[in-house]
């Protein structure tokens, strides 16, 4: 059974002009020591997925149906009180910007002792010497007297690494990492990265990596999900989704990223832009953009189905033309 | 052939040293941050030159003295041979060059309708006359980015990001230029956004025959749109080449740390040895050849001495360890 279950999760704010629905009958699962990349552009619902998950909707968003299943366990109803222990506990979290998710008047070494003595029984001397070892874990030289330096002492890069520790410190199950690497410098994207990489790995996590970046993906994920518009156009091991992508729409993504290995004459080109929530056509969200486009693809909406070892959400994998 | 833009050993150097009242009680010196230090490259017409760096090595800094928005603080520019200074204040001249910059939320004046900002331009260099003359070359300069040309009775707020780029382009374009400085122009974009842009630009510079200063971080994006290449590091340009060649053969340790540091969609599942440690203060760079505290090549010269330009096939390289044939 898998760690996470996301079934059929419908995210909506009401607004005075009516329900936008942001999020539309998502469904996704996460195994156990698994990395799933979830990729998209913005305003595709990739982030509030993540918050969703660990109930940080910011209100009025609401969960309108659907389940968040952890560990067997319905978490999507829980009260705010109840979800306290699984948040940072059971699931951890890394955000952007490591400057906004730190305290600025807190040593880091506290921070880390509060953590782990919210979730963990821990007395005060254990949970110090905890927290020197997570630093040095993370790779912040010097780590017994950083300990006890604030965050504007840190650099960028430094920073996230503290928040690394910070979201791991509790050994949570799954992490939830949105955006982890985009506000750093590409040297050290490389270094967060791989840290993140080898640390799941060595604690036997399960991660969310929330990107709009296909590349720190195709590295770092088993599989990826594509959102667009809200819902997942296809989902599947990453080298299927990048080498042989079912949807149109990764298919158009895929071809508009420039790579290093070799210089095309001409990008491909997706025309047109996402459609904003509440703005969505009826039937497949990619329709006005696709070039593949159907009769029935503007009535009828597509359901994810198998296509090679991925699924896709594309009338035409229905209907075998592939 | 003559370049058309031409930057000779340029520095600019910021003051940022504390209030003098301040630093005499502190008993401390003046402090200068070498943005830009002893730089030279030249663009040949209708190349494409990139420079590429990551935060704080100075590229958004040449972007601005290439326009004459800083002035140098040693060195010369020349734009089609005349110095910057004397370029800019001659309106023939100086409406050759423009400049598109990054933020397409904050480059167009939110007040204003799209028509009214493409036309500012021709407006000021009296590139057309009358108002039907005027709304005419509007409508032709909005159709050839994309755009339609009833679009320019909207305001900035009413479109997205990637058509906002467009509005700049087509601001940048109602010069009639021959160089467009490009500052990290697809950095705020999606993706699919991102390659519709790209695409765009190279048109454009096919079709008009422009000449661009391109500056990105992306090293991928700069592999799509570059003939020439110049890598940055704390405001010295440390490698400077074609761009095909720096890219199959990157000489510069620096430069083969940002090739193997980016994340590929053609390195699945790729392990990697990251490089350690981070871009030094510029305030306060180390000694010698600034990248030895994180090359795995320094050697004692390295950290004493300032390496000159090498050229190697064709590509300037400023690096002791390729002098010395240590790589």
């Amino acid at each position: 059974m898998a760690l996470l279950d996301v079934i059929d999760l419908v995210v909506e704010f009401p607004t005075r002009r009516g329900i936008l629905r942001a999020l539309d009958e998502v469904s996704f699962s996460i195994e156990a020591g698994e990395i799933l990349g979830v990729v998209g552009e913005s305003g595709a619902g990739k982030s509030l997925t993540g918050a969703a998950i660990i109930g940080l909707l910011e209100p009025p968003g609401r969960v309108a149906r659907g389940q968040i299943v952890f560990d067997g366990k319905r978490i999507d109803r829980l009260s705010q009180a109840d979800m306290r222990p699984i948040r940072g506990r059971q699931i951890g979290a890394i955000f952007q910007d490591p400057l906004t998710t730190l305290d600025p008047l807190m040593s880091v070494g506290n921070q880390l002792v509060e953590t782990m003595q919210t979730h963990l029984k821990l007395t005060d001397r254990e949970a110090r010497a905890r927290a020197v070892q997570w630093l040095e874990e993370v790779g912040i030289p010097a780590a017994a007297e950083r300990v006890n330096a604030y965050p504007h002492q840190f650099s960028g890069g430094m920073r996230q690494r503290v928040v690394i520790a910070l979201a791991l410190c509790a050994e949570p199950r799954l992490v939830i990492a949105d955006e982890p690497t985009t506000a750093l410098d590409v040297s050290i994207q490389a270094q967060i990265i791989t840290l993140l990489k080898r640390l799941t790995a060595s604690h036997g996590k399960s991660v969310m990596l929330v990107t709009h970046d296909m590349g720190v993906i195709a590295e770092t994920a088993d599989r990826v999900a594509v959102m667009y518009a809200g819902r997942i156009a296809e989902i599947g091991p990453v080298a299927d989704v990048v080498r042989h992508p079912h949807h149109p729409y990764t298919e158009g993504l895929m071809g508009s990223i420039p790579s290093l290995d070799a210089r095309v004459e001409r990008l491909q080109q997706i025309d047109g832009a996402m459609p904003r929530i509440g703005a969505v056509p009826n039937g497949c969200a990619f329709n006005p953009r696709c070039k593949y486009v159907m009769p029935r693809c503007l009535t009828e909406r597509p359901l994810l189905l198998k296509a090679g070892d991925s699924l896709a959400a594309c009338l035409r994998v229905e209907e075998g033309s592939r | 052939m003559t370049a058309v833009f031409e930057a000779r050993e340029v520095s600019r150097h910021f003051d940022v040293s504390r209030p003098f009242l301040q630093r005499i009680l502190a008993g401390e010196g003046r402090r200068l941050l070498r943005a830009v230090d002893e730089v030279s490259f030249a663009i040949a017409p209708g190349a494409t030159l990139s420079l590429v760096g990551e935060s704080g090595c100075g590229k958004s800094t040449i972007a601005r003295l290439a326009v004459g928005l800083y002035t140098p603080s040693a060195g010369e520019i020349r734009f089609e041979g005349q110095p910057i200074s004397t370029a800019r204040a001659q309106p023939a001249l100086r409406r050759k060059m423009n400049m598109i910059f990054q933020d397409p939320y904050a480059s167009l004046n939110p007040r204003w309708r799209v028509a009214d900002i493409v036309a500012e331009p021709l407006k000021a260099f009296k590139l057309a006359t009358g108002r039907a003359e005027i709304a005419d070359r509007v409508a032709q300069l909005l159709t050839q980015v994309g755009l339609s040309a009833r679009d320019g009775e909207k305001y900035p707020h009413e479109f997205s990001g990637g058509q906002r780029q467009r509005i700049s382009i087509a601001r940048a374009l109602s010069s009639e230029p021959e160089f467009l400085v490009c500052d990290e122009p697809t950095s705020a974009l999606d993706v699919s956004v991102q390659a519709q842009i790209l695409n765009l630009m190279r048109d454009l510079q096919q079709k008009n025959g422009l000449t661009y200063l391109f500056i990105s971080h992306n090293l991928a994006v700069v592999r799509h749109m570059s003939d020439q290449l110049g890598v940055m590091y704390l405001g010295r340009i440390v490698e400077q080449g074609p761009a095909e060649s720096i890219f199959r053969t990157p000489r510069h340790p620096y430069t083969r740390l940002l090739l193997d540091a980016i994340p590929d969609i053609s390195a699945i599942g790729r392990a990697r040895i990251p490089v350690g440690g981070e871009v030094p203060s510029p305030i306060n760079p180390p000694s010698g050849c600034t990248f030895h505290p994180r090359c795995a090549l320094a050697n004692d010269r390295c950290r004493a001495e300032k390496p000159m330009v090498t050229a190697v096939e064709g590509v300037d390289v400023m690096c002791h360890a390729v002098a010395e044939g240590r790589v």
